[in-house]
């Protein structure tokens, strides 16, 4: 029985926080927030430079087939940073995406230009408000060629490739799309929560769209794929639920109020102690989610739900409850608190929210229970 | 990262598993006795082969176990339903103590009958103006030459009408500040001058007492630690009680309400298929996996021989109110029938309803949860401590309300 991470992902962890310490302050997110960038390019660079985006691509395609504790251990540093970079729509969407239903020629073509950061990928899934289902979609492909408009996409500005769910008669299907064609593809920046983190919409019109896996098999497949990258997505989320208890508590230590500092008022305290409680299950959660997307268990819907839902409730909480503790000044742009508050939420509705994964989890539940 | 057991775990899983099922009482062996004595049994067995506290040294009728192999015996055995429960106070509270501050002839004396379940003991710590501030205690004692002499009242003392014997801390010096001023002793629970008094609690039950000191006399050689530092061998024993009491809540979990949301129907469906119903199990589910999985991390921390973090403080936090909140829920679902507490006429004979009624007082034993949010804020996250107008006046000047 072990639980714990290895040395050499705790050695991993301890280089990604201080790069991220670095190169991605608060500040950085700050000036693609006040310069309505897409994101922070030269972070981005760096990051590709140092081979995260390349973790568990295998060796055969330029990857460093490294396992999914390290890119676990990637994901928490980018949440704790609220880094403003495409990794989680080219990592845990595009990239798995391909690496789990790409033909052999597809995963020659593309993984190794997702490794080395040359193309930037994404996954286009929502049409608008609610979930999407193979009844539900107007993005249609026929004869290879795709319409319908996709929105919001994230890092649709950025992103060279897209995996896009589309309808193909009745069923739905996952497809690769480039997204340099032209007016076939046409982007325009969608305004978000968080825009530290690019969105948009996309119109595509008889756009070429290659099959991805199997026909007709698009929400099985996108199932599939939101499993693994919900581990992924937690990770993140806890990361960030960690930085905004650390903020708060820092702020709460040297605030003084009525001659104390308000840290020492049970009214903060149990707040503060409320968010340790969520973030540590949150975190435990994680770690089951990270062992089963590594073992690829059978335990991995059931585990990816937990996790997802269990970080989603701690971010959102702790990133609320920040704003709360700093009390007038957490509210002004000047403050970095508004970067949690907004990613919380982005990350919380990016691969199906609260609502969804709740269900899914009592599925993953009745299923493992049968 | 590998959540399976090694070869040994295995192995000895394997050994445990065999040794269960060969010895675990049967029916009918335990037909006609008492609670108690179905526990000691099902104890005395246990300590015969090996397998009582297995945590602890052999010379003290342990094993020796590591603490992992400790998760696998608990793990196995829970897998039956096995009379026991009496002896987590002792076991879980008491033995700790004692093996830290005890003389070597008492622990000679008292562990060992502590491992086989043949004593039972209980822990005199609360006391009325003394609970969630237990260093407030009053209960005097005073020197006599090679004794002491109690007055004063414990209460909320689970099984002292049942204990051998108790563990206490009393105030030996009120002329000194609260913590300084305490002394920690074991006593003999048939004690001439001691009275027992059960508590009814809002249950109905009676799991708890007030116990009477008049002229109780203990001998010196009962002190554990030295005069005036029974507040830090307290917190030895308080340690370990949060270690010991669990969430509580029995069998109230996802598992029996998943059951019971398929059997009762809302608008003419099972419940399991209702959005809300599914929400609540889905963050329950959440809630006891993170508690499994942080306690395992803990484990694996131990298992390295590392010390554990403090993320194992938020366990009784997060599970009683989770319990209680489960319970309520159970009921809500059987809608008027809800309201019923029979064990022939109620889902799940009562469970939920007898959870539901026992529950408000696991939130408070051991640490409200008040107090349990505190530790995490001052000794997790290092928080200061509130103003404590009492700090630094000695005991017999600080304020109070009767």
């Amino acid at each position: 029985m072990n639980f714990e991470f290895s040395e050499e992902q705790n050695l991993l962890r301890e280089q990604a926080q201080g790069f991220l310490k670095d190169n991605s302050p608060p500040a950085a997110a700050r000036r693609v927030l006040d310069s309505g960038a897409d994101y922070d390019e030269g972070l981005w660079q760096k990051i590709v430079d140092m081979g995260w985006t390349a973790t568990v691509i295998p060796e055969e395609y330029g990857g460093l087939g490294l396992s999914y504790l390290e890119l676990c251990v990637i994901a928490e540093e980018l949440g704790r940073a609220v880094a403003p970079v495409p990794f989680s729509s080219s990592v845990y969407l595009a990239t798995e995406a391909i690496l789990m239903a790409g033909t052999d020629a597809q995963k020659e073509e593309w993984l190794p230009k997702l490794a080395a950061g040359d193309v930037i990928g994404t996954l286009a899934m929502s049409e608008g408000a609610g979930r999407p289902t193979a009844r539900s979609l107007e993005c249609e492909v026929k004869d290879g060629k795709l319409s319908g408009t996709k929105i919001p996409v994230p890092d649709a500005g950025i992103a060279s490739v897209a995996v896009v769910l589309a309808k193909s008669g009745k069923r739905a299907s996952l497809y690769l799309v480039e997204l340099d064609q032209g007016s076939k593809t046409a982007f325009k920046p969608v305004n978000t929560l968080d825009p530290t983190r690019g969105h948009g919409q996309i119109r595509f019109k008889n756009a070429k769209a290659e099959l991805l896996g199997k026909a007709g098999k698009g929400m099985d497949l996108l199932d599939a794929l939101l499993d693994r990258a919900a581990v992924l997505f937690a990770w993140e989320q806890v990361g960030g639920a960690q930085a905004a208890l650390e903020q708060a508590k820092e702020y709460a230590m040297g605030r003084y109020a009525f001659g104390r500092p308000i840290a020492s008022y049970q009214a903060i305290k149990h707040k503060l102690a409320n968010m340790y409680v969520k973030n540590t299950l949150a975190r435990s959660n994680c770690y089951y989610g990270a062992w089963a997307l590594n073992t690829d268990a059978d335990e991995l819907p059931l585990a990816a739900a937990t996790a997802r839902v269990s970080a989603i409730q701690a971010y959102y909480f702790a990133s609320k409850e920040n704003i709360q503790t700093h009390g007038g000044m957490g509210y002004t742009w000047e403050f970095d608190c508004q970067f949690y508050y907004r990613r919380s939420k982005l990350l919380s509705v990016a691969i199906g929210s609260e609502a969804m994964w709740q269900d899914r989890l009592i599925d993953a539940y009745e299923e493992h229970a049968a | 990262m590998d959540f399976k057991d090694t070869a040994e775990e295995a192995a000895f899983r394997k050994e445990v598993r065999a040794w269960l099922k060969a010895n675990r009482p049967k029916k009918k062996e335990l037909e006609g006795l008492g609670g108690i004595e179905q526990a000691k049994l099902w104890q005395k067995r246990k300590y015969d082969a090996g397998w009582a506290c297995i945590t602890w040294p052999k010379e003290y009728g342990g094993r020796g176990a590591s603490p992992i192999e400790n998760v696998i015996w608990n793990q196995e055995e829970s897998r039956y339903d096995l009379p026991q429960g009496v002896f987590s106070i002792g076991q879980g509270m008491a033995a700790p103590t004692l093996m830290m501050w005890a003389s070597d002839e008492d622990k000679a004396r008292f562990l060992p009958k502590l491992a086989s379940g043949e004593e039972i003991w209980c822990q005199l710590f609360s006391e009325p103006a003394g609970g969630s501030d237990l260093a407030a205690l009053r209960t005097r004692a005073v020197k006599d030459g090679d004794e002491w002499v109690i007055n004063g009242q414990k209460i909320w003392t689970s099984g002292a009408h049942y204990s051998d014997y108790g563990i206490l801390v009393l105030r030996t010096d009120p002329s000194v500040p609260k913590h300084k001023g305490l002394t920690y002793f074991w006593i003999d629970m048939r004690a001439p001058g001691m009275e027992i008094k059960p508590i009814r609690q809002i249950s109905g039950d009676s799991n708890f007492n007030e116990v009477y000191f008049t002229d109780v006399r203990v001998s010196d050689s009962q002190r554990l630690g030295a005069e005036g530092q029974g507040w830090q061998v307290a917190l030895t024993t308080l340690m370990n009680e949060r270690a010991s009491i669990g969430a509580g809540g029995g069998s109230v979990g996802v598992d029996s309400i998943y059951k019971l949301a398929k059997e009762v129907e809302i608008d003419g469906k099972p419940a399991i298929r209702d959005p809300a119903v599914r929400a609540k199990l889905a963050d329950w589910y959440c809630q006891e996996s993170g508690l499994k999985y942080t306690s395992w991390r803990t484990l694996s921390a131990l298992s390295r021989g590392e010390t554990p973090g403090p993320e194992n403080s938020i366990g009784k936090l997060v599970g009683a109110p989770k319990a209680q909140d489960m319970a309520s829920f159970a009921i809500d679902l059987q809608e008027m029938a809800g309201a019923i507490r029979d064990p022939k006429l109620s889902e799940a004979a009562a469970m939920y309803q007898e959870t539901y009624m026992a529950i408000p007082g696991l939130r408070i034993a051991g640490g409200t949860d008040e107090i349990m949010a505190n530790i995490i804020a001052e000794r997790v996250l290092g928080l200061p401590q509130d103003v404590r107008v009492d700090k630094g006046i000695p005991f017999s000047e600080v304020p109070t309300g009767s």
